[in-house]
């Protein structure tokens, strides 16, 4: 069954689910590849659990529908899906050790002893735990558990892989090297992965597209790289990443110029419907921002140093600039220190870099 | 510091001493069959005799078959309650209560209105029938222990992310509750059994109306003829009520430990 990537492998259609008349998901429309890396990505209380627990079965839509290659799966029960699922509580067998929560799917699938063994053995060189297959889950770390669970999942060669913030149980360290190993075990099997988190910093490195959820909407879905650089809405321009927010004012229409706290500069493009005088909200990124004024920065602001914070390779500098204030990133230079607290200071940015967003 | 233990020691010895001497006193008079002096010949009296075996046997026997119907009604009922219906638990909950507040004779009687020679189910008319009819009876009287063992084992695992996990590779209902509910409450199980068992082998009422040959009527046949060897029984009994309870304790040790975290 080896079948091309890049082809439409689910399909999710005017999917809503209500409890009591309360509408956690509002109409979701997405469309994700086979052998694609999705992340649904949201505060809590956005809907992307329920969202992935109604392509697992374990909710039933109010309304809409869920295709797998094109066949609608919401009337099918969980047990009949081919769904591999790995919980954020880990959720093994606590009566069972490694090697037979690993082989308790196959067993379920009515697979012979001796091939059962042999795809146990693969699937514990797959996630590095050889050797361990006698340990039961309470003698085993948590990373070790997730990485059985993993293990326990893709044993039975699922269709696709359900990820319910599986790595949010961990600590910092293991969460990163985990989520290495999870993302290069799903290239290497180009298995369609769906993984849900509320880390931001997570989903930008993991996936190959993003959706982020807010209050039940789709708000935006694209590659990590558009979702960061061009965010559509306010809403996901916050969530992920930091943001500043400078309030400007529109001083003349022609020349798409405003003023922020005394400083004039254009603007590549005002918002439809600007006048003169009008307020303006502008936003930008910290690693857009230099300091000093290298070459080909068109808008050049100046202030006072609020704020240093030695990040360790970077340096997050905040700059008092009048009524508004910004922050800013730069590298850490091993011969420069970095600047004093309320020296003077000159930033700068390109103008392209300034997002103006809708609401 | 002394002050402060003195009390505690005197309820303490107090309340043992309430507990302990009755149970001192009745051992005492068992073995005291013959004038003048200590012996276990009330025991050895009481082991010879054939009822003793035959009515502790038909006990044990009834016992165990309570045990498995009730498992089989509690355990599923138990798991149900906690996974789709949590609002129906206080419900649930008073209803496996109603064992202790309605006396065993109301509702031994109604069982014999109920199943009675001129019923459509005249269990009443054949020995199998009764025996069914005081199992089931058995299986009543332990629900309030066996819900809440059960219930307890429950509460100690994650029953509904056990169940999505098995479930979604591909285990149905049944399956999940043989192969992981219920090795992870076996322990909870067992102290259930235990306790109905304890409960079962000395049970009179139950069995004295339904006319079965079980071990609670014999005692208290005994007991109306005998002098000794009734003292005797009671120690038996309490000794084999104490080794359930003890099996409890001992079965806590080896039950599945839950996973640590991180």
């Amino acid at each position: 069954m080896a079948q091309e990537t890049g082809q439409e492998f689910l399909r999710i259609e005017n999917l809503v689910k209500s409890f009591n008349g309360n509408a956690v998901v509002k109409g979701a429309n997405l469309s994700f590849n086979r052998g694609e890396f999705i992340s649904l990505l949201g505060p809590s209380g956005c809907g992307k659990t329920t969202i992935l627990r109604m392509v697992a079965g374990f909710e039933r839509p109010t309304s809409g529908s869920i295709l797998v290659e094109g066949k609608d799966i919401t009337p099918l029960a969980p047990n009949q899906r081919k769904i591999g699922m790995v919980f954020q509580a880990y959720a093994l067998f606590p009566n069972m050790n490694v090697e037979d929560n690993v082989a308790f799917g196959l067993k379920i699938a009515g697979m012979p002893a001796e091939q059962r063994r042999a795809r146990v053995d693969e699937m514990l060189k797959l996630i590095g735990l050889t050797g361990f297959g006698k340990r039961f889950p309470f003698e085993m770390s948590g990373g070790q558990q997730q990485r059985v669970a993993l293990a326990r999942a893709l044993a039975p060669k699922p269709r696709m892989l359900l990820l319910d913030e599986p790595l949010s149980a961990l600590d910092a360290k293991i969460r990163v090297s985990l989520r290495q190993e999870i993302r290069s075990i799903q290239r290497d099997l180009a298995i369609t992965t769906i993984f849900v988190t509320h880390d931001q910093e997570e989903a930008l490195s993991i996936s190959d597209r993003i959706v982020v959820l807010s209050a039940g909407n789709v708000e935006q879905f694209g590659t990590p790289f558009e979702i960061y650089n061009r965010p559509t809405t306010k809403f996901v321009a916050t969530f992920v990443g930091t943001l500043n927010t400078l309030n400007a004012q529109v001083v003349d229409v022609a020349s798409r110029s405003v003023a922020v706290d005394g400083h004039t500069f254009s603007l590549p493009a005002l918002p439809e419907g600007a006048t003169t005088n009008a307020a303006l909200s502008l936003t930008m990124r910290p690693e857009v921002i230099a300091l000093g004024k290298p070459n080909g920065q068109d808008v050049v602001l100046s202030g006072k140093v609020s704020e240093v914070n030695f990040l360790g390779s970077v340096i997050r500098l905040r700059v008092d600039l009048g009524a508004n204030s910004l922050s800013l990133d730069t590298f850490n230079d091993t011969r420069t220190p970095p600047p004093a607290l309320n020296e003077p200071i000159t930033v700068s940015l390109s103008s392209r870099d300034i997002l103006i967003l809708p609401y | 510091m002394k002050q402060n233990k003195f009390w505690p020691w005197v309820v303490f010895i107090i309340s043992a001493l309430y507990f302990l001497l009755p149970l001192l006193a009745t051992f005492l008079f068992s073995l005291s069959i013959r004038r003048g002096t200590y012996s276990f010949d009330a025991y050895a009296n009481v082991f010879q005799t054939p009822a003793f075996q035959q009515t502790f046997t038909y006990s044990i026997v009834v016992g165990i078959a309570a045990i498995i119907v009730g498992l089989l009604i509690v355990v599923p009922a138990a798991y149900f309650v906690r996974l789709r219906a949590p609002h129906l638990r206080p419900i649930i909950e008073f209803v496996t209560l109603l064992p202790l507040i309605i006396p065993p004779i109301i509702l031994v009687f109604g069982y014999i209105r109920l199943y009675s020679s001129s019923s459509i189910l005249p269990l009443t008319t054949t020995d199998i029938g009764t025996n069914i009819l005081l199992t089931l009876g058995y299986v009543a009287l332990a629900m309030p222990y066996m819900y809440r063992a059960v219930d307890t084992g429950l509460r100690t695992i994650d029953v509904q992310t056990l169940t999505e996990a098995a479930n979604i590779l591909g285990a149905n209902t049944a399956t999940i509750l043989l192969r992981i509910i219920f090795p992870n409450i076996i322990v909870a199980v067992l102290s259930g059994a235990f306790l109905t068992l304890a409960i079962v082998i000395g049970e009179f009422t139950m069995a004295s109306l339904l006319n079965r040959p079980a071990f609670g009527v014999y005692m208290q046949n005994v007991g109306a003829n005998r002098a000794f060897e009734p003292a005797a029984l009671a120690v038996i009994s309490f000794i084999i009520t104490w080794a359930a309870m003890g099996m409890i304790q001992l079965l806590a040790r080896f039950a599945p430990r839950t996973a640590a975290r991180t």
